[in-house]
């Protein structure tokens, strides 16, 4: 038995004591992304703000149903994006799609992913990605729609 | 197959079933509690498909070759087996791809009687009412929605008591003189919930109602007899029920589809065709246009005769001693509530479930490790986990295959995923 391939600790501490969650105002734009295999829900809001004319990501709030996978995902998500570039932000969101895609043959970037790579495991199992990946989508869908407010 | 009638030999019908023999993950043997999504197939099934590609294989009702009436015999055959096997004439039974399209072609024909003038029973008026329960499965719950969203017509729904069973209380009120038909599931899915679809259906003709029973959970797991049912119309999947993917059923009474237009047409249905115009066929070859899944229909001929062989009675017999022991062994455990009628009375082999603080798809990820396959999620059935105030649910569904070991190995795993997760028990 050895469920820890998938649920690191670091997945079980974000998952019992997330980060960042809760609803905050102000907001730019708020989305609100499900899946629809298991129904799990995540409304996520985001307020940029601007960095001598670069948009910079000030706060993401979020509330969310769902598994430990998506609940710590958006954890661990919130942690790495607050506070950086969009531009920053939207690469480490690739590199985490690409070790999602990878089907556990990634070698994860750990200076660029952190705490992130901790979610490895879970692209062996191909109906839990979707978890992992839940507040990904919603913060890029977010923020791709708070740039087109603010443009 | 079966030494003493009405009772299981469990080992034995395993050993027809060869992926049950396998190892999954971490080398567990496989405990297949996810029949209830469809059920592994026995030798005898696989063995039907083969021989009929090995020996038969051509286009039923075409040709004048030898091997042309040898498919459509093969066909044909499994079509008399599957209408002996639900107590129906060979004429009513429908091929279809699933229990899906099954529900899907009533809705169409419904549709297509609207538009083109068809028979009064099947045309639908601005006004007219579907009425359907909060407990269906999306096969038979979103067709509806969207022939209401084509003809104007409303939807009404019967809803969930909080354990689980139909209101029947103001069934007299929500059948009106407007209803068209009532669709209701004959085994959910989700909680096992056996409806009284034999009162719903006498209080709905009482009212001119037509009335469509899911039969996807039903026939695949206790002796279903149409005539004593009283349903016009009942659809099931062959998947479920030992048989391939790929081929289903529509039960329709003879009178009632030999008034439905098709849902389908092209080849293998028409009568007569001209450039201005064409005619078709009587049921049930009206509704399988194109050439028919012979392979697939041996698959389910042979699963049929598996099951008839077992006998129905005690292979309900046997699923209603699993599902006994699963709501005991489930009780037993705290943080667990099982959704639905904690009774095996009017109720089948469908045990969902949730357990506080774990997430169903930890819960089933955690359970895959050990071996056992379950299913997470709505089980699409997403209107029923709201009635019953879940957003989603774990499901152990059980069938011949399965042992009362198997249901202690779901009761355990249950057990070590709280401990993993810290969750209160």
């Amino acid at each position: 038995m050895q469920p820890e391939s998938m649920y690191q600790q670091i997945i079980l501490d974000h998952y019992r004591n997330p980060h960042h969650k809760g609803l905050r105002e102000p907001f730019d734009t708020e989305v609100h992304h499900v899946n629809p295999v298991c129904g799990d829900e995540m409304t996520l809001r985001v307020t940029l703000k601007d960095v001598d004319g670069e948009p910079v990501v000030e706060d993401i709030s979020y509330d969310a149903l769902g598994c430990s996978i998506s609940q710590a995902s958006a954890s661990v998500m919130s942690d790495l994006v607050i506070g950086r570039p969009v531009a920053e932000a939207m690469t480490i969101s690739q590199a985490f799609l690409g070790l999602m895609q990878s089907k556990g043959e990634g070698s994860p970037d750990e200076g660029l992913l952190e705490d992130a790579v901790a979610f490895a495991g879970v692209s062996k199992y191909p109906a839990r990605i979707k978890c992992a990946l839940l507040g990904w989508m919603a913060w890029k869908d977010a923020t791709a729609k708070a740039l087109e407010v603010g443009r | 197959m079966n030494t003493f009638p009405g009772h299981l030999d469990v080992e034995m019908i395993r050993a027809d079933f060869p992926v049950l023999a396998r190892t999954v993950r971490n080398g567990n043997p496989l405990v297949y509690l996810d029949s209830g999504a469809t059920s592994q197939k026995p030798v005898q099934v696989l063995d039907a498909e083969r021989s009929f590609y090995e020996l038969h294989n051509s286009a039923a009702h075409r040709g004048t070759h030898l091997l042309g009436e040898e498919a459509t015999d093969v066909y044909e055959g499994a079509r008399a087996k599957v209408a002996a096997f639900i107590g129906a004439d060979v004429g009513e039974v429908v091929f279809t791809k699933n229990a899906t399209e099954a529900i899907n072609l009533v809705a169409y024909a419904m549709s297509n009687a609207t538009v083109t003038g068809g028979s009064s029973r099947f045309r639908v008026l601005p006004g007219d009412e579907i009425l359907i329960t909060e407990m269906e499965h999306h096969a038979n719950l979103v067709p509806w929605q969207q022939l209401c969203e084509r003809t104007g017509a409303t939807l009404r729904w019967l809803s969930v008591t909080p354990d689980g069973r139909l209101e029947l209380d103001d069934l007299d009120r929500m059948i009106t003189g407007r209803t068209k038909l009532v669709a209701v599931t004959h085994q959910s899915n989700v909680t096992g919930t056996i409806p009284p679809v034999t009162d719903i259906a006498r209080a709905a003709h009482e009212k001119g109602a037509l009335v469509l029973a899911d039969a996807a959970q039903s026939v695949p797991h206790q002796p279903v007899d149409v005539a004593a049912l009283g349903a016009d119309f009942l659809a099931f999947s062959g998947h479920k029920m030992l048989g391939p993917y790929g081929i289903g059923v529509l039960f329709g009474r003879a009178d009632l589809l030999e008034a439905m237009p098709p849902l389908l047409t092209g080849g293998s249905m028409i009568e007569v065709v001209r450039m201005e115009g064409s005619t078709f066929l009587p049921p049930p070859q009206r509704f399988e246009p194109g050439v028919p899944a012979v392979a697939e229909a041996a698959g389910l001929g042979a699963a049929v005769d598996y099951l008839s062989g077992l006998g129905m009675s005690a292979v309900a017999a046997h699923e209603e001693s699993l599902t006994a022991h699963a709501l005991d062994a489930l009780r037993e455990i705290n943080g667990v509530r099982i959704l639905g009628p904690d009774t095996t009375k009017d109720r089948g082999g469908a045990v969902a479930f949730e357990v506080e603080g774990v997430h169903p798809h930890d819960v089933g990820q955690v359970l895959d490790e050990l071996g056992v396959a379950v299913r997470t999620g709505h089980h699409c059935a997403w209107p029923l986990h709201r009635a019953l105030g879940v957003q989603a649910s774990t499901r152990a569904t059980f069938y011949v295959y399965n042992t009362h070991a198997e249901v202690e190995a779901l009761a355990d795993g249950i057990r070590y995923a709280q401990r993993f997760f810290g969750a209160r028990q």
